[in-house]
């Protein structure tokens, strides 16, 4: 005869409808092994078959930056807020590819992840966190490079200060970016899977978004009241308030940074949600 | 005393027919308003019964509804239905790859599902990173890949190749590598599709073989086949899936003959419909219907030890053919080919029919010791060149009573494969 069993001793009990916030952190970490595979697989899958390999993360930006510097700043002549045009624009680079990429990246994870998704279970979100560890990874490569730059200017010129107080807010300001790029990037995975118009959305959207987050030009060149409205946008607030750390240019909005920094943790709140409501069924919609 | 591990109740599945598009938004849409007032999804009280022969009169379609049964620890059960009966729908929820519609389950345990081998194999990295990926997927920690690492390449013998990326593998070596990993997941619960049975003999008698040592360590399993033997072998008991509900629960023997013997219109008439599964066509030619027969060629199911047993044919052809070859694999109640006929033997008696109708008679040379018979007929050029092919079709039973009374059959013992030959065939032209 089976003996009767109290709920409590399931491990796993599955309805159609949970908790709007139930959200399995513990499941999470047991999968730790897997998010550091994936991370590995992210990274080293990609240069596989390149004789260049990573070196490809660094070449990126410096080419981009030279053309910007070409575009922006010796063509249209556009401010760069008193910094040295490569070192400006390099920074800006660094920091919006860390940004897109997280939002890039993970705005598909249902649909190119549909295959593995379909025939095993593990927490949907190890691949979300998956990717934006990897995107930490290649930005700290491309921070060392940005590093050797910044040193190369400040020991050259005297247009750079450093602003010593304001260092240790970088990481953090980092952080956020991430968490906003990932919030952004999860919710429209859940939203691609039934309707794929907001694949096409999403992909000049960020375009654009490049331009409305100050990364070509400075924030500088609006009046006050212009430059509260930008502020709001919270890649704009970071991105100044690591500039004016690193270089003493730029504008820093502790009011805006906390405001923006709210917003993003009520996205990534929202995102969650959806993202679990979405990952329970998506199989059926994808 | 055994223990519950999983129990399931009132599961139910519901799908959509037909293509995301505006129609669905205005569902959508009507599903949100209904539940900000906190009533239920409207579409839960439509939906037709999972028939896909028949056309749909709505636009949801319930490819599970009501499904109750319980599994205990240690069982392996077996899930059979035709195919479209909901089994893979049930496997699907049981992984957690998609949720239900109504109902709930509970488990107990660690679960590993293997719907597929080789899940999440990424074709640029070697074999041996692709264990580690492969393995962690499936629900492996590192550290116990680390440790079955040297069994599991062992076990793949692609030993050679690990360092290189798995996209230069044959597809042999592919899935060796893959069953090799998925060969020593450890879980409580293990859940097999019968997609595992894709690879040739070797790879399949592996796959049982490791199915029954896992069951053998006190395991459960749940197990969905369509080869009945395999099923029958390994299962100590099994449900039966019918269109989407549950049909029946017991022990294997029991539910494998509710199955056989459920309302099956083309096991039981003999008609093949022309758009039956068939295993291979070309078109030229189909086979409409086949049974067999007395020797009056009246069409019978049940028979005697020793009776003459013909087997009837109907063919249209839609050109003519010179050069027919007509065969049967004659398949046992566990689905296991017994025995092959085949006429003609020899290239001088080909079979030369026109476009049209025929019925083709052939009596057996032999008669068949007491059981249950299937036949898998097929259509080929002298050449070997295969027409049409239909598997595991017209049932018939041989019962141990012999037709003339003097010698009943009363050996118990398996037998082992036949030559069998065909004695004679008649054909009219209908």
């Amino acid at each position: 005869m089976p003996t009767p069993n109290n709920n409590n001793s399931w491990d796993i009990i599955v309805k159609p409808k949970t908790s709007l916030f139930k959200l399995n952190f513990s499941e999470i970490w047991e999968y730790k092994d897997l998010i550091l595979l994936f991370v590995k697989r992210d990274i080293t899958a990609v240069y596989k078959q390149t004789v260049l390999g990573p070196l490809w993360m660094v070449i990126q930006p410096i080419f981009t930056s030279l053309i910007y510097t070409f575009t922006f700043s010796k063509t249209a002549r556009l401010s760069t807020d008193g910094i040295p045009d490569m070192l400006f624009y390099l920074m800006g680079q660094t920091f919006w590819i860390y940004f897109a990429d997280s939002l890039n990246k993970t705005s598909n994870t249902f649909v190119s992840n549909a295959a593995v998704f379909g025939k095993v279970y593990f927490p949907r979100l190890v691949v979300p966190i998956s990717i934006i560890i990897s995107n930490l990874v290649k930005l700290g490569i491309q921070v060392a490079l940005l590093i050797l730059f910044y040193f190369y200017f400040y020991f050259t010129t005297n247009q750079i200060t450093i602003q010593p107080a304001l260092i240790f807010l970088i990481p953090a300001l980092i952080i956020f970016l991430g968490l906003f790029g990932l919030s952004l990037g999860i919710l429209f995975s859940s939203l691609t899977t039934k309707y794929r118009d907001f694949t096409f959305l999403l992909g000049f959207t960020v375009q654009l978004l490049m331009f409305a987050s100050c990364v070509v030009f400075p924030i500088s060149m609006y009046s006050t009241k212009i430059q509260n409205y930008f502020l709001f946008n919270p890649i704009v607030a970071y991105l100044e308030a690591i500039k004016f750390a690193l270089t003493g240019h730029g504008v820093l909005s502790i009011y805006h940074i906390v405001i923006d920094s709210v917003f993003v943790l009520m996205t990534l709140i929202v995102a969650m949600i959806i993202f679990n409501k979405t990952e329970k069924s998506f199989m059926d919609t994808v | 005393m055994s223990k519950t591990v999983i129990e399931i109740n009132n599961l139910g599945k519901q799908y959509r027919l037909g293509q995301v598009g505006k129609g669905t938004i205005a569902d959508d849409f009507k599903r949100w308003w209904y539940n900000i007032r906190g009533m239920d999804d409207p579409f839960l009280t439509v939906g037709d019964e999972n028939d896909r022969s028949i056309k749909a009169n709505s636009d949801y379609v319930w490819a599970l509804k009501d499904i109750n049964f319980s599994v205990q620890q240690g069982d392996v059960l077996g899930i059979i239905g035709k195919n479209g009966a909901g089994k893979s729908t049930l496997l699907k929820i049981l992984s957690r790859t998609t949720s239900p519609t109504l109902g709930e389950y509970k488990i107990k345990g660690r679960v590993a599902s293997l719907l597929e081998v080789g899940t999440g194999f990424h074709p640029d990295l070697s074999g041996r990173e692709n264990i580690f990926l492969n393995g962690a997927i499936l629900g492996m920690r590192k550290s116990e890949i680390k440790k079955n690492l040297d069994e599991i390449i062992a076990f793949s013998g692609v030993e050679r190749y690990i360092d290189t990326p798995v996209k230069r593998y044959s597809s042999g070596m592919y899935v060796r590598l893959a069953f090799a990993v998925a060969a020593h997941l450890d879980p409580e619960i293990l859940i097999v599709d019968e997609v595992l049975a894709v690879g040739d003999q070797e790879f399949q008698d592996k796959c049982l073989g490791k199915m029954k040592s896992i069951s053998g360590q006190g395991r459960t399993v749940l197990f969905v086949s369509h080869n009945m033997g395999a099923v029958k072998q390994l299962c100590t008991s099994a449900i039966l899936l019918m269109n989407g509900t549950l049909k029946a629960t017991g022990k294997t023997n029991e539910v494998i003959n509710t199955y056989f013997s459920t309302d099956d219109h083309l096991l039981n008439t003999g008609n093949v419909p022309r758009d039956y599964k068939r295993l291979y066509s070309n078109g030229k030619a189909y086979i409409d219907f086949i049974s067999t027969a007395d020797q009056s060629n009246e069409i019978k199911k049940k028979y005697f030890f020793k009776e003459t047993i013909n087997i009837i044919l109907n063919v249209e052809l839609l050109e003519d053919i010179k050069d027919l070859l007509v065969s049967f694999s004659i398949l046992n109640d566990e689905m296991q080919k017994i025995s092959y006929v085949e006429y003609p033997e020899s290239s001088t008696q080909t079979i030369s029919l026109s476009k049209g109708k025929h019925q083709l008679v052939l009596k057996l040379h032999d008669s068949f010791l007491p059981g249950k018979y299937f036949l898998s007929p097929a259509l080929m050029h002298y050449t070997g060149e295969a027409i049409d092919f239909i598997e595991k079709v017209a049932e018939f039973e041989v019962n141990s009573d012999s037709i003339d009374g003097s010698h009943n059959y009363k050996w118990n013992e398996k037998h082992g494969n036949a030559y069998m030959k065909i004695k004679e065939i008649t054909i009219k032209t209908l």
